[in-house]
């Protein structure tokens, strides 16, 4: 078990090692010379060799890489270009809300999508699953920013419940949470249908199998024997999917904050993709890889926990 | 009729109106798509213009019409690129095991970390938006899908009895996998272009929303909702229709995909649906 | 007390029990033989009210006064474990994989008696001693995994006891363990029975398992019960064609050596569709009359207590098959 813990610990830290690199090598090495990238085509030779020695890109490109991700290692991701503050502390700024919409709508999400699969399972083959298999076969196929301006168009701008967009900061809690509910919902509904079909198809199989007619034998009612005895089996795949979907909710935040005009990461990344803000961009883009890694890193943990089978078979 | 074969025939029926419009639109549309008209301006839907005019008097149908194409071609370049090399890349896996392919395949996974969202947005900051960009980013997605599905299946073909025999006869890795392996596989490589492709349409109007993708003037339904957004008090059909195209295409290839899965492999569609 | 009246089982046009007629009092021991397919394991599930869900039943099914005639599965959760339990063939996968095996005996007793956490982990170490598991401390907090096919079977028993109930039923109980280990299992079943005054039905295609086992045996074929009796007597002297021939299909050890007599039943069951409309026996009948196909069989009570279904009871009677 320990063993198990350790080399996946090891395979994480190098996985993320591997992404930074990846992410230095495509932003700084491929396109030439990043004070181009920076300044545009059409700027001086003179601005660029200031700019080359201030960000000291005249270095050879390994020490330039060392430089910067022993920064990264301590918090530290370099200056903006363009809003000229260290890089950490725009993300930090802007941290609680990406995180905020992306713990909400994984939660709605997990929510939303299991109980939907379970609700299909215990009514296999009558209306209800059909209309959940048919909804959910829709939902995989609506992007989540058509969604999005579908209910601004219904709650905001015909029915007037809720915020069009924007983000009013977290000093009105209440005015903060309301903005978020279509931003979530969005996020939600597009995630939950794979997860829902996941969710059913798992449990069917799990139905059949024989400790749930000793369940069944044992005078249990069909919601206990659903809730203690099938859900709990049925975890394994399910947890898969969701650690997929993390990749496509980190993704969905991205394209969810741009549709709401919501101040969080996702939105300063394409602030600084259209301010040529090199260093910020680079620090965004790994810190999202790091997310995805992390959690399927998480995910791979939890399969231990949920499963005795598999401790017993690593020790 | 079974509930599959409904799905594949649905799948089928848009596919092949999606693919039949898209090429009508290579010859002929209602009105020239980039024909500007200061006096036609959200027109709404008349028999002179079936679905209306945008925000600038362009003809929408005709827009759509063009932009079927931008999708469609975006898609099969994107797939047929990232897949190619994938397919590829877990045959050169599975064709040398050891250390090549434990290689290979933790590249691969390390592929997974980046969606084709952040992909694109990297080679955004990289080399300015484009459409080639993100045709670039969602290619790159495929590799590792197409890496391990091509691997997984072609590790089962090499302990066939005449894949065993040809290795008797002397036979080099590559020529069995070329002649044995390769034909083999490809129906559950198809199958898998198929699903990515229903993946690529959605990234790709994803990317073009964003700004990431197909640049004006050239016609993209992602962008056609960019555009519409901002209009939405005004004209709200507009962001309608670009919505509904985008569903449908991307609900035909996957019902089409999930379809062929069920028919080539039976055993995969078991407590499936 | 179990009566059964008269109980069908069709699924659409096949029939898969056919007027069953038998009454179980307390205590007794009934054994249910039969090839697979015979109807004995969908009879089990009949007491159970556990039929799946296509099957259309029909007869009377009275369980302690209780009639549960076409009851709703409501009825029937307040039935089982209290009053029916059941314990199944495969141990290996009958337990939840995730689950400490002593939680999930103690489900029931926390459930259904509302006994606290720690009367009920009592009850159930209780239970793992009575039905003879080594280390009940230390099972209990075992996952089935870590548990032998024998110790799985003994958890699944003990399970079953956990609400005392007053009929057992035991569905091929041994048919996936070894030969010493299903020994054990069926004596600690005789002797459960016994020690607590339970009714035990014993479902098995293995006769030497059900004369150890059981007092009463009801051969079935083709969904009846083609002869019930006192196991001694019925095995010895078997009235009815297809339990001679079972009888005789046995494997036997002669010299230290496993050896299979002529089978004495050509050909196989036939599927549920295709069985006869008269005696489901005739077509692998050797003694077979040209009414047997269409006509059904009386049930002829054959001295005492026993009874035969067979149009050739009365010449059986007199010897005249020999």
């Amino acid at each position: 078990m320990q063993v198990f813990l350790l080399r996946r610990t090891l395979g994480f830290l190098a996985t993320i090692l591997a992404i930074s690199v990846i992410v230095f090598l495509v932003m700084n090495v491929l396109p030439g010379d990043p004070s181009v990238t920076i300044l545009g085509i059409d700027s001086t030779e003179d601005a660029r060799a200031a700019l080359r020695a201030q960000l000291g890109l005249d270095d050879p490109i390994w020490l330039r890489y060392l430089h910067w991700i022993w920064g990264a290692v301590r918090g530290d991701f370099g200056t903006s270009y363009f809003f000229r503050v260290p890089v950490s502390d725009l993300i930090l700024e802007r941290l609680p809300l990406t995180l905020s919409l992306a713990a909400f709508g994984t939660l709605a999400t997990v929510t939303l999508g299991i109980l939907l699969g379970v609700i299909a399972a215990a009514n296999h083959g009558r209306a209800g699953d059909w209309l959940i298999m048919l909804v959910s076969q829709l939902g995989i196929a609506v992007p989540a920013f058509w969604l999005s301006m579908l209910l601004v168009l219904l709650f905001a701008v015909k029915l007037r419940w809720l915020p069009p967009g924007g983000f009013p900061g977290w000093d009105d809690p209440v005015a903060a949470l309301r903005s978020l509910i279509l931003p979530t919902t969005a996020l939600a509904l597009v995630q939950s249908a794979v997860l829902a079909r996941v969710t059913r198809s798992s449990a069917l199989e799990v139905m059949r199998l024989d400790f749930v007619r000793t369940a069944r034998a044992s005078g249990m009612t069909r919601g206990r024997i659903l809730g203690r005895h099938i859900l709990p089996n049925a975890l394994v795949p399910i947890v898969t999917i969701v650690g997929m979907q993390v990749a496509g909710v980190v993704t969905g935040t991205i394209v969810i904050e741009n549709v709401f005009y919501l101040p969080g990461l996702g939105r300063l990344v394409f602030q600084s993709i259209a301010n040529r803000d090199l260093f910020t961009v680079q620090a965004l883009v790994v810190l999202f890889a790091a997310i995805v890694v992390t959690t399927n890193f998480l995910v791979d943990i939890a399969y231990v926990l949920i499963d005795p089978r598999l401790k017993g078979r690593l020790s | 009729m079974t509930t599959r074969a409904i799905n594949l025939r649905i799948g089928a029926f848009l596919v092949i109106v999606l693919s039949a419009v898209a090429l009508l639109s290579l010859v002929w549309t209602p009105y020239d798509h980039t024909m500007l008209s200061v006096t036609e301006k959200f027109r709404p839907t008349s028999a002179a213009h079936w679905l209306g005019t945008d925000q600038l008097g362009r003809d929408v149908l005709s827009l759509l019409m063009a932009a079927s194409v931008n999708s469609l071609a975006v898609a099969f370049i994107a797939v047929g690129v990232g897949g190619a090399i994938g397919t590829a890349l877990g045959l050169t896996a599975s064709a040398c095991g050891g250390w090549v392919e434990t290689a290979i395949m933790r590249l691969a996974d390390l592929g997974f970390a980046f969606p084709a969202l952040l992909f694109a947005i990297m080679l955004a900051a990289a080399f300015g938006p484009s459409l080639s960009n993100a045709i670039l980013a969602i290619a790159f997605i495929n590799v590792p899908i197409f890496a391990r599905v091509a691997r997984g299946a072609a590790n089962q073909i090499w302990t066939r009895d005449y894949v065993l025999a040809g290795r008797a006869a002397g036979a080099s890795q590559f020529s069995l996998t070329v002649e044995h392996v390769l034909p083999n596989i490809s129906a559950a490589l198809i199958v898998q272009a198929t699903i990515e492709f229903a993946v690529a349409i959605l990234a790709e109007a994803a990317l073009s929303y964003l700004g990431l993708g197909a640049q004006p003037p050239m016609p993209s339904w992602g962008r056609m909702l960019n555009e519409a957004q901002t209009l939405m008090y005004l004209a709200p059909q507009l962001a309608i229709y670009p919505g509904l195209c985008i569903i449908a295409a991307v609900l035909g290839f996957g019902l089409l995909g999930d379809g062929l899965r069920d028919v080539s492999d039976p055993r995969l569609a078991r407590g499936r649906a | 007390m179990i009566e059964v009246q008269d109980l069908s089982v069709r699924f659409g046009e096949a029939e898969a029990l056919r007027r069953i007629s038998l009454t179980l009092t307390p205590g007794e021991r009934l054994g249910l033989v039969g090839e697979s397919g015979s109807g004995k394991s969908m009879l089990g599930l009949a007491l159970m009210g556990m039929l799946p869900e296509q099957a259309a039943m029909s007869g009377r099914l009275t369980i302690d006064a209780h009639d549960l005639s076409g009851a709703a599965d409501r009825e029937w959760r307040e039935m089982r474990a209290r009053k029916v339990a059941m314990i199944f063939q495969e141990p290996m996968m009958a337990l939840n994989p995730l689950r400490r095996v002593g939680d999930t005996v103690m489900e029931p007793l926390r459930l259904h008696l509302g006994l606290s956490k720690s009367d009920a982990r009592r009850r159930a170490l209780e239970l793992f001693e009575e039905t003879g598991i080594q280390d009940p401390e230390e099972k209990l907090r075992q996952y089935p995994h870590e548990l032998s096919g024998g110790q799985r079977q003994r958890v699944l028993i003990a399970l079953a006891l956990a609400c005392d109930p007053g009929i057992l039923i035991a569905d091929e109980p041994t048919t996936a363990l070894d030969a010493h280990v299903a020994l054990r299992i069926t004596d600690l079943l005789t002797r459960l029975a016994r020690d607590r005054g339970m009714m035990l039905v014993f479902i098995s295609h293995d006769l030497a398992a059900v004369a150890r086992t059981a007092e009463t045996v009801a051969v079935m074929y083709g969904g009846e019960i083609v002869e019930m009796g006192p196991v001694g007597q019925v095995l010895s002297d078997p009235k009815h064609p297809y339990t001679k021939g079972l009888l005789h299909a046995r494997p036997t050890i002669t010299g230290g050596e496993l050896r299979k007599r002529l089978p004495m039943i050509p050909g196989n069951v036939p599927a549920l569709a295709d069985l006869p409309p008269g005696c489901r026996f005739s077509g692998r009948c050797a003694v077979e009359l040209p009414h047997c196909a269409g006509t059904r069989p009386a049930i002829h009570a054959v001295g005492g207590s026993r009874s035969c279904a067979c149009h050739r009871v009365p010449e059986v009677m007199d010897g005249a098959m020999e």
